[in-house]
């Protein structure tokens, strides 16, 4: 099983490729994404640049999570674009790939996203808000090549870590 | 009434800032604005008061066994008539990120209120919050994606924003 990359790793900066759903390389890629976000403690969502593959593919797992109120279980999502954003609030948020720091980030508090399923490459249209909405949109921001760290909300928005789990 | 430019600085401890507060307070140094915060395990902070001479601020400090200057400073004045961005930049630690763009963003007439930096393991981050003069921000978008190229590092610069309620 792959490891999680930490910045300042150059994979986390760069824009990931698009891909083929269907290419069973990519299958094998979202199931070693869920199986890996399964083994990390606290883990809600995985890009797979996180693991040092420049593709643009992530799961999501928000299931039971407080904060969460629309959830859709795991879930992974190729291309992912968001095409609807509204209901803007702050939040605090970590990274597995950020591991001593946490950031204010405002991010949309109800998406729209398309995103074609890993195997079938049937097209998904998700509606969802809360805490699955902000998971969603750092995941798809990795696959931008984007961290937290490039959206805090000021110079004092950032955090030393206390809490690892 | 005397305005004074107070910096204290030491090793963390408890009781840092009663100390400090209270040795003010006892020679009637009123304390304005303020920042501190612990940076390594030194804690650091940065005051203005108005008050007394300071020599007489500096007499009750003395005795607090902390790094402290105290200086008398002019009245304050704030012009910032320019728009509010945020600037993010994170990469791999190296000698004169700071000073590098922060150079990029002076030379633009950007002028910086407020800045943090933390170092963690390998990772540096900066962010800093700019007054830039209308219109500039496309060119220094540009000449910080430059900047941070030479550095190899990443650079974002966005709009700052703010909601009057």
């Amino acid at each position: 099983m792959r490891q999680v990359v930490t910045a300042p790793a150059g994979v986390l900066s760069t824009v990931a490729a698009e891909v083929d759903p269907t290419d069973p390389e990519i299958v094998a890629l979202a199931d070693e994404l869920v199986a890996i976000m399964r083994v990390s403690p606290g883990c809600v969502g995985l890009a797979a640049p996180q693991i040092g593959v420049s593709a643009s593919v992530f799961c999501v797992d928000v299931t039971g999570h407080p904060k969460a109120v629309t959830t859709h279980g795991a879930f992974v999502l190729c291309n992912a674009k968001i095409i609807e954003a509204s209901r803007w609030r702050p939040g605090r948020e970590g990274c597995m790939s950020v591991p001593d720091l946490t950031g204010d980030v405002k991010r949309a508090g109800r998406i729209v996203v398309e995103g074609l399923r890993p195997g079938t490459g049937e097209a998904v249209t998700l509606t969802t808000d809360a805490f699955e909405a902000r998971a969603v949109q750092h995941e798809i921001d990795h696959c931008a090549g984007k961290l937290f760290l490039d959206r805090v909300a000021g110079a004092h928005a950032i955090y030393q870590r206390k809490v690892y789990l | 009434m005397h305005e004074l430019a107070i910096t204290v600085i030491g090793p963390d401890r408890t009781g840092i800032v009663a100390d400090v507060a209270e040795a003010l307070a006892a020679v009637g140094a009123n304390l304005t604005d303020s920042t501190m915060t612990r940076l390594r395990g030194h804690f650091a902070m940065t005051l203005i008061c108005t008050g007394p001479p300071a020599a007489e601020a500096e007499r009750a400090l003395a005795g607090i066994g902390l790094l402290t200057s105290v200086r008398e400073v002019g009245p304050s004045t704030e012009a910032t008539n320019g728009e509010p961005f945020l600037v993010s930049v994170h990469g791999a630690d190296r000698l004169g990120i700071v000073a590098a763009v922060t150079r990029v963003v002076a030379a633009a007439g950007g002028n910086i209120t407020d800045l943090t930096t933390r170092l963690t393991g390998p990772l540096y981050v900066l962010v800093a919050e700019v007054d830039l003069p209308p219109g500039r921000a496309d060119e220094l978008t540009e000449q910080l994606a430059v900047a941070g190229a030479e550095l190899g590092v990443d650079v974002t610069l966005r709009r700052a924003d703010s909601e009057l309620l």
